[in-house]
Protein backbone atom coordinates (compact mmCIF):
# COMPACT_ATOMS: atom_id res chain seq x y z
CA UNK A 1 0.00 0.00 0.00
CA UNK A 2 3.01 2.34 0.71
CA UNK A 3 4.85 1.49 -2.34
CA UNK A 4 1.11 1.90 -4.17
CA UNK A 5 1.12 5.54 -2.77
CA UNK A 6 4.95 6.26 -3.61
CA UNK A 7 4.39 5.41 -6.77
CA UNK A 8 0.90 7.55 -7.18
CA UNK A 9 3.00 10.41 -5.67
CA UNK A 10 5.42 10.17 -8.61
CA UNK A 11 3.28 9.54 -11.50
CA UNK A 12 1.56 12.84 -9.98
CA UNK A 13 5.02 14.34 -9.74
CA UNK A 14 6.07 13.79 -13.31
CA UNK A 15 2.78 14.71 -14.90
CA UNK A 16 2.94 18.12 -13.53
CA UNK A 17 6.17 18.60 -14.34
CA UNK A 18 5.16 17.60 -18.14
CA UNK A 19 2.08 19.32 -18.33
CA UNK A 20 4.04 22.42 -16.98
CA UNK A 21 7.46 22.15 -19.01
CA UNK A 22 5.16 22.07 -22.01
CA UNK A 23 2.53 24.67 -21.50
CA UNK A 24 5.68 26.98 -20.68
CA UNK A 25 7.19 26.00 -24.05
CA UNK A 26 3.70 26.66 -25.85
CA UNK A 27 3.20 29.68 -23.96
CA UNK A 28 5.59 31.35 -25.03
CA UNK A 29 5.16 30.19 -28.72
CA UNK A 30 8.21 30.76 -30.02
CA UNK A 31 9.30 28.62 -32.94
CA UNK A 32 12.53 29.05 -34.88
CA UNK A 33 11.64 31.45 -38.01
CA UNK A 34 11.08 30.25 -40.70
CA UNK A 35 13.41 31.18 -43.73
CA UNK A 36 13.45 33.74 -46.00
CA UNK A 37 13.92 32.11 -48.96
CA UNK A 38 16.09 34.24 -51.89
CA UNK A 39 14.60 35.26 -54.75
CA UNK A 40 15.46 33.65 -58.57
CA UNK A 41 16.85 35.47 -60.52
CA UNK A 42 14.65 34.08 -63.51
CA UNK A 43 11.66 32.29 -63.42
CA UNK A 44 11.81 29.34 -66.59
CA UNK A 45 8.18 28.39 -66.03
CA UNK A 46 5.10 28.77 -64.43
CA UNK A 47 4.87 26.02 -61.43
CA UNK A 48 8.57 25.50 -61.28
CA UNK A 49 8.91 26.49 -57.58
CA UNK A 50 5.77 24.63 -55.83
CA UNK A 51 7.06 21.35 -57.87
CA UNK A 52 10.32 21.90 -56.95
CA UNK A 53 10.09 22.39 -53.72
CA UNK A 54 8.29 18.89 -53.27
CA UNK A 55 10.29 17.09 -55.89
CA UNK A 56 13.75 18.49 -56.81
CA UNK A 57 15.33 15.64 -54.88
CA UNK A 58 13.77 12.87 -57.07
CA UNK A 59 14.17 15.39 -60.21
CA UNK A 60 17.71 15.73 -59.78
CA UNK A 61 18.34 11.72 -59.23
CA UNK A 62 16.70 11.30 -62.29
CA UNK A 63 18.57 13.87 -64.33
CA UNK A 64 22.52 13.37 -62.81
CA UNK A 65 21.57 9.24 -63.87
CA UNK A 66 20.55 10.92 -67.22
CA UNK A 67 23.40 12.97 -67.44
CA UNK A 68 26.27 11.07 -66.11
CA UNK A 69 25.27 7.44 -67.70
CA UNK A 70 23.63 8.54 -70.90
CA UNK A 71 25.65 12.03 -71.52
CA UNK A 72 22.24 13.79 -71.93
CA UNK A 73 23.37 17.24 -70.42
CA UNK A 74 19.83 19.47 -71.37
CA UNK A 75 20.75 22.90 -70.23
CA UNK A 76 17.42 23.49 -69.40
CA UNK A 77 17.45 20.76 -66.50
CA UNK A 78 21.18 21.15 -65.65
CA UNK A 79 22.49 21.68 -62.03
CA UNK A 80 24.53 24.54 -63.24
CA UNK A 81 21.53 26.41 -64.56
CA UNK A 82 19.55 25.97 -60.92
CA UNK A 83 23.35 27.02 -59.34
CA UNK A 84 23.04 30.31 -61.84
CA UNK A 85 19.09 31.01 -61.43
CA UNK A 86 19.37 30.79 -57.61
CA UNK A 87 22.61 32.44 -56.94
CA UNK A 88 22.71 34.77 -54.01
CA UNK A 89 25.24 37.84 -54.36
CA UNK A 90 27.38 38.18 -50.50
CA UNK A 91 28.28 41.30 -49.42
CA UNK A 92 30.68 41.93 -52.08
CA UNK A 93 28.56 41.45 -54.75
CA UNK A 94 29.86 37.77 -55.46
CA UNK A 95 27.89 35.05 -55.34
CA UNK A 96 28.33 33.20 -51.91
CA UNK A 97 29.31 29.10 -52.17
CA UNK A 98 27.50 26.73 -50.22
CA UNK A 99 30.07 27.77 -47.40
CA UNK A 100 27.96 30.82 -46.19
CA UNK A 101 24.48 30.19 -44.85
CA UNK A 102 23.01 32.91 -47.15
CA UNK A 103 23.20 29.99 -50.15
CA UNK A 104 20.14 29.32 -51.15
CA UNK A 105 19.83 25.57 -50.78
CA UNK A 106 21.24 25.94 -47.32
CA UNK A 107 18.30 28.90 -46.73
CA UNK A 108 15.91 25.41 -46.08
CA UNK A 109 18.31 23.01 -45.78
CA UNK A 110 19.74 24.60 -42.84
CA UNK A 111 16.16 25.18 -41.34
CA UNK A 112 14.80 21.53 -41.74
CA UNK A 113 18.43 20.13 -41.09
CA UNK A 114 18.71 18.16 -43.96
CA UNK A 115 22.51 18.18 -45.18
CA UNK A 116 23.25 18.56 -48.27
CA UNK A 117 26.05 16.61 -49.84
CA UNK A 118 26.24 17.60 -53.16
CA UNK A 119 28.48 20.67 -52.73
CA UNK A 120 31.70 17.96 -52.12
CA UNK A 121 31.65 17.74 -55.56
CA UNK A 122 29.74 20.37 -57.41
CA UNK A 123 30.53 23.65 -57.50
CA UNK A 124 27.79 25.97 -55.34
CA UNK A 125 27.87 28.84 -57.43
CA UNK A 126 27.99 29.60 -60.94
CA UNK A 127 31.06 29.70 -63.39
CA UNK A 128 32.89 33.37 -64.10
CA UNK A 129 30.88 33.33 -67.62
CA UNK A 130 27.51 32.80 -65.92
CA UNK A 131 27.25 35.06 -62.90
CA UNK A 132 24.27 37.15 -63.06
CA UNK A 133 23.60 40.78 -61.75
CA UNK A 134 20.80 41.56 -60.26
CA UNK A 135 21.97 45.60 -60.22
CA UNK A 136 21.78 46.37 -63.73
CA UNK A 137 18.89 46.92 -65.92
CA UNK A 138 19.35 44.09 -67.45
CA UNK A 139 20.01 42.21 -64.56
CA UNK A 140 20.79 39.05 -66.96
CA UNK A 141 24.23 39.29 -68.24
CA UNK A 142 24.31 38.46 -71.96
CA UNK A 143 25.93 35.16 -71.45
CA UNK A 144 23.13 33.87 -69.56
CA UNK A 145 20.76 35.03 -71.54
CA UNK A 146 22.02 33.44 -74.40
CA UNK A 147 22.55 29.91 -71.97
CA UNK A 148 18.43 29.78 -70.93
CA UNK A 149 17.56 30.81 -74.96
CA UNK B 1 7.87 14.05 -65.46
CA UNK B 2 7.29 17.18 -64.09
CA UNK B 3 4.06 16.84 -62.96
CA UNK B 4 5.47 14.13 -60.36
CA UNK B 5 3.79 15.12 -57.51
CA UNK B 6 3.52 12.94 -54.41
CA UNK B 7 0.14 13.05 -52.27
CA UNK B 8 0.53 14.88 -49.00
CA UNK B 9 0.68 12.15 -47.05
CA UNK B 10 -2.33 11.41 -44.19
CA UNK B 11 -0.42 12.35 -40.89
CA UNK B 12 1.48 15.05 -42.54
CA UNK B 13 2.75 17.65 -39.79
CA UNK B 14 1.02 20.65 -40.28
CA UNK B 15 3.73 23.10 -38.85
CA UNK B 16 5.72 21.60 -42.28
CA UNK B 17 2.65 22.33 -44.57
CA UNK B 18 2.25 26.03 -42.61
CA UNK B 19 6.06 26.25 -44.12
CA UNK B 20 5.63 25.42 -46.98
CA UNK B 21 2.74 27.32 -47.46
CA UNK B 22 4.95 30.32 -46.65
CA UNK B 23 7.65 29.83 -48.82
CA UNK B 24 4.59 28.88 -51.88
CA UNK B 25 3.62 33.02 -51.00
CA UNK B 26 6.93 34.25 -51.29
CA UNK B 27 7.55 32.36 -54.45
CA UNK B 28 4.03 33.92 -55.75
CA UNK B 29 5.38 37.18 -54.50
CA UNK B 30 8.91 37.37 -56.48
CA UNK B 31 6.79 36.23 -60.15
CA UNK B 32 4.67 38.88 -59.49
CA UNK B 33 7.13 41.66 -58.74
CA UNK B 34 8.29 41.19 -62.12
CA UNK B 35 11.05 38.46 -62.51
CA UNK B 36 11.04 38.00 -66.59
CA UNK B 37 9.67 34.94 -67.75
CA UNK B 38 11.94 33.15 -69.64
CA UNK B 39 10.82 30.33 -72.29
CA UNK B 40 13.83 28.08 -73.36
CA UNK B 41 14.66 26.52 -76.60
CA UNK B 42 15.32 22.79 -76.63
CA UNK B 43 17.50 23.29 -80.32
CA UNK B 44 20.60 23.44 -78.27
CA UNK B 45 19.50 20.47 -75.96
CA UNK B 46 20.95 17.14 -77.05
CA UNK B 47 18.07 15.30 -75.88
CA UNK B 48 19.01 11.44 -76.89
CA UNK B 49 21.57 9.27 -74.91
CA UNK B 50 24.70 8.25 -76.16
CA UNK B 51 24.97 5.39 -78.54
CA UNK B 52 27.01 2.33 -78.88
CA UNK B 53 27.07 3.06 -82.86
CA UNK B 54 30.01 5.50 -82.19
CA UNK B 55 33.55 4.41 -80.14
CA UNK B 56 35.35 7.01 -78.92
CA UNK B 57 38.84 6.65 -78.90
CA UNK B 58 42.68 7.73 -79.65
CA UNK B 59 45.24 7.39 -81.67
CA UNK B 60 48.84 8.65 -80.11
CA UNK B 61 51.49 8.66 -82.33
CA UNK B 62 54.85 8.13 -79.94
CA UNK B 63 56.84 9.38 -83.22
CA UNK B 64 55.56 12.81 -82.94
CA UNK B 65 55.78 12.80 -79.27
CA UNK B 66 58.38 15.00 -78.03
CA UNK B 67 60.46 14.30 -75.27
CA UNK B 68 59.91 16.12 -72.76
CA UNK B 69 57.03 18.08 -74.12
CA UNK B 70 53.63 18.26 -70.68
CA UNK B 71 51.02 19.72 -72.93
CA UNK B 72 49.09 17.37 -72.83
CA UNK B 73 49.36 16.72 -69.20
CA UNK B 74 48.99 20.26 -68.31
CA UNK B 75 45.91 21.08 -70.70
CA UNK B 76 44.20 18.04 -68.94
CA UNK B 77 45.09 19.62 -65.43
CA UNK B 78 43.43 22.98 -66.70
CA UNK B 79 40.80 21.70 -68.09
CA UNK B 80 39.74 19.35 -65.29
CA UNK B 81 41.14 21.69 -62.59
CA UNK B 82 43.03 19.39 -61.04
CA UNK B 83 45.80 20.97 -58.80
CA UNK B 84 48.47 19.84 -56.78
CA UNK B 85 48.41 19.51 -52.70
CA UNK B 86 51.62 20.23 -52.54
CA UNK B 87 51.83 15.93 -52.03
CA UNK B 88 53.48 14.54 -55.21
CA UNK B 89 52.56 11.06 -53.89
CA UNK B 90 49.04 11.05 -53.29
CA UNK B 91 48.05 13.88 -56.02
CA UNK B 92 45.15 13.10 -58.62
CA UNK B 93 47.05 12.39 -62.02
CA UNK B 94 44.76 11.93 -64.93
CA UNK B 95 47.29 11.75 -67.62
CA UNK B 96 51.17 11.40 -66.94
CA UNK B 97 54.15 11.08 -69.50
CA UNK B 98 56.00 8.14 -68.96
CA UNK B 99 59.68 7.59 -71.31
CA UNK B 100 60.00 4.08 -72.11
CA UNK B 101 63.67 2.99 -72.84
CA UNK B 102 64.72 -0.83 -75.14
CA UNK B 103 67.88 -1.24 -73.36
CA UNK B 104 69.06 -3.47 -76.01
CA UNK B 105 68.68 -1.18 -78.69
CA UNK B 106 68.77 2.04 -76.76
CA UNK B 107 65.42 3.10 -78.61
CA UNK B 108 64.02 5.74 -76.14
CA UNK B 109 60.42 6.90 -76.62
CA UNK B 110 57.72 9.41 -74.85
CA UNK B 111 54.29 8.71 -74.75
CA UNK B 112 51.16 10.16 -72.46
CA UNK B 113 49.71 7.17 -70.60
CA UNK B 114 45.91 7.44 -69.56
CA UNK B 115 42.92 5.54 -69.30
CA UNK B 116 42.98 3.20 -72.12
CA UNK B 117 38.91 3.18 -72.08
CA UNK B 118 39.22 -0.67 -72.68
CA UNK B 119 35.97 -2.20 -74.11
CA UNK B 120 35.93 -4.87 -71.36
CA UNK B 121 37.10 -2.81 -68.73
CA UNK B 122 38.36 -4.80 -65.56
CA UNK B 123 37.54 -1.88 -62.99
CA UNK B 124 34.04 -2.11 -64.03
CA UNK B 125 34.03 -5.99 -63.59
CA UNK B 126 35.56 -5.38 -59.64
CA UNK B 127 33.61 -2.59 -58.89
CA UNK B 128 31.19 -3.79 -56.17
CA UNK B 129 28.41 -0.99 -56.54
CA UNK B 130 28.56 -0.64 -60.13
CA UNK B 131 29.64 2.74 -59.77
CA UNK B 132 32.55 1.95 -62.49
CA UNK B 133 31.32 1.84 -65.75
CA UNK B 134 31.40 1.90 -69.68
CA UNK B 135 29.44 4.62 -71.53
CA UNK B 136 27.38 3.21 -74.58
CA UNK B 137 29.85 5.03 -76.79
CA UNK B 138 32.33 3.48 -74.73
CA UNK B 139 33.91 6.17 -72.13
CA UNK B 140 34.31 4.40 -68.91
CA UNK B 141 33.77 6.21 -66.04
CA UNK B 142 33.08 6.46 -62.62
CA UNK B 143 29.57 7.58 -61.21
CA UNK B 144 30.60 9.38 -57.95
CA UNK B 145 27.36 9.28 -56.48
CA UNK B 146 27.57 5.17 -55.84
CA UNK B 147 31.92 4.95 -55.66
CA UNK B 148 32.42 4.41 -51.89
CA UNK B 149 35.87 4.57 -52.43
CA UNK B 150 37.20 0.94 -51.70
CA UNK B 151 39.89 1.72 -54.67
CA UNK B 152 39.53 -2.23 -56.37
CA UNK B 153 39.30 -0.72 -59.38
CA UNK B 154 42.59 1.12 -59.10
CA UNK B 155 43.58 -2.47 -58.31
CA UNK B 156 42.19 -4.18 -61.09
CA UNK B 157 43.38 -1.03 -63.63
CA UNK B 158 46.69 -2.41 -65.69
CA UNK B 159 47.48 1.17 -66.42
CA UNK B 160 47.07 2.89 -63.03
CA UNK B 161 45.25 5.18 -64.60
CA UNK B 162 43.01 6.15 -61.74
CA UNK B 163 43.48 8.12 -58.95
CA UNK B 164 41.78 8.66 -55.44
CA UNK B 165 40.98 12.05 -54.03
CA UNK B 166 42.54 11.86 -50.34
CA UNK B 167 41.93 15.29 -49.57
CA UNK B 168 38.66 18.15 -49.26
CA UNK B 169 38.34 19.71 -52.61
CA UNK B 170 36.82 23.63 -53.08
CA UNK B 171 36.31 25.69 -55.88
CA UNK B 172 36.19 22.99 -58.36
CA UNK B 173 35.04 23.45 -62.09
CA UNK B 174 31.43 23.59 -62.82
CA UNK B 175 31.38 20.60 -65.73
CA UNK B 176 33.74 18.30 -63.63
CA UNK B 177 32.75 17.86 -60.25
CA UNK B 178 35.33 15.95 -58.14
CA UNK B 179 35.34 15.13 -54.55
CA UNK B 180 37.32 13.38 -51.64
CA UNK B 181 36.76 9.77 -51.33
CA UNK B 182 36.07 8.86 -54.85
CA UNK B 183 37.94 7.24 -57.49
CA UNK B 184 38.65 9.28 -60.65
CA UNK B 185 40.13 9.28 -64.12
CA UNK B 186 40.70 10.21 -67.48
CA UNK B 187 36.58 10.98 -68.92
CA UNK B 188 38.15 11.78 -72.14
CA UNK B 189 36.79 14.99 -71.30
CA UNK B 190 33.24 13.56 -71.86
CA UNK B 191 32.17 17.21 -71.15
CA UNK B 192 33.46 19.00 -74.54
CA UNK B 193 32.81 14.98 -76.34
CA UNK B 194 28.93 15.38 -74.97
CA UNK B 195 28.76 19.26 -76.89
CA UNK B 196 30.44 18.09 -79.83
CA UNK B 197 34.30 18.78 -79.07
CA UNK B 198 37.57 16.75 -78.40
CA UNK B 199 39.59 16.44 -75.10
CA UNK B 200 41.97 19.00 -74.07
CA UNK B 201 45.03 16.93 -74.53
CA UNK B 202 44.57 16.53 -78.71
CA UNK B 203 43.32 19.86 -78.33
CA UNK B 204 46.88 21.04 -76.78
CA UNK B 205 48.43 18.18 -78.86
CA UNK B 206 47.37 20.21 -82.20
CA UNK B 207 48.11 23.22 -81.53
CA UNK B 208 51.28 22.78 -80.71
CA UNK B 209 53.72 21.48 -83.21
CA UNK B 210 52.99 17.93 -81.93
CA UNK B 211 50.26 16.60 -83.38
CA UNK B 212 50.71 13.25 -81.53
CA UNK B 213 47.22 12.87 -80.33
CA UNK B 214 44.27 11.57 -82.81
CA UNK B 215 40.77 11.83 -81.41
CA UNK B 216 38.19 10.12 -83.05
CA UNK B 217 35.10 7.65 -83.57
CA UNK B 218 36.74 4.55 -84.18
CA UNK B 219 33.50 3.25 -85.23
CA UNK B 220 33.46 5.47 -88.45
CA UNK B 221 34.70 3.98 -91.40
CA UNK B 222 34.98 7.75 -92.65
CA UNK B 223 37.41 9.03 -89.41
CA UNK B 224 40.19 10.41 -90.04
CA UNK B 225 41.85 8.31 -86.95
CA UNK B 226 39.91 5.23 -88.64
CA UNK B 227 41.93 5.83 -91.83
CA UNK B 228 44.83 5.50 -89.99
CA UNK B 229 44.83 2.99 -87.96
CA UNK B 230 44.18 0.84 -91.40
CA UNK B 231 46.57 2.02 -92.45
CA UNK B 232 49.35 1.89 -90.43
CA UNK B 233 50.29 -0.31 -87.75
CA UNK B 234 49.28 0.67 -84.58
CA UNK B 235 49.28 -1.39 -80.95
CA UNK B 236 47.41 -1.30 -77.50
CA UNK B 237 49.59 -1.30 -74.69
CA UNK B 238 48.62 -4.83 -72.49
CA UNK B 239 47.09 -6.21 -75.79
CA UNK B 240 47.52 -9.11 -74.45
CA UNK B 241 45.31 -8.69 -72.02
CA UNK B 242 42.26 -8.42 -74.54
CA UNK B 243 40.74 -5.67 -73.47
CA UNK B 244 40.43 -4.19 -76.71
CA UNK B 245 41.93 -0.65 -75.78
CA UNK B 246 40.07 2.55 -77.35
CA UNK B 247 43.58 4.21 -77.25
CA UNK B 248 45.68 3.32 -79.77
CA UNK B 249 49.49 4.06 -80.34
CA UNK B 250 51.78 4.01 -82.86
CA UNK B 251 55.53 3.65 -82.77
CA UNK B 252 56.03 1.21 -79.83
Amino acid sequence: MWHLGKVILIYIFSGTVFVFGFSIIVAAGERVATPEIPKALATIEEGHAEIMRRNHMDLMIHKRNKTVHEGIRSEKYSLKACISCHAVLGDDKKPVSAASPKHFCRTCHDYVAVKVDCFQCHASKPPPSLVLDRGSSSFLSKQIQEYLR
Amino acid sequence: MMNKNKEPHENTNTARRKFLAGIAGAAGLSIASGVTLFSFAEANDKTGPVSSKVRWGMLIDTLKCADGCNDCVSACFKENGIGSTGRPDTDPQWIRKIEVRNPKTERQISLPMMCQHCADPPCVDVCPTGASFKRADGIVLVDKHTCIGCRYCMMACPFQARSFVHEDLTDQKTDIPRGKGTVESCTLCVHRIDKGGTPACAEACSDTAGKAILFGDLNDPNSEITRRVEKFASTQIRADLGLDAGIRYRGI
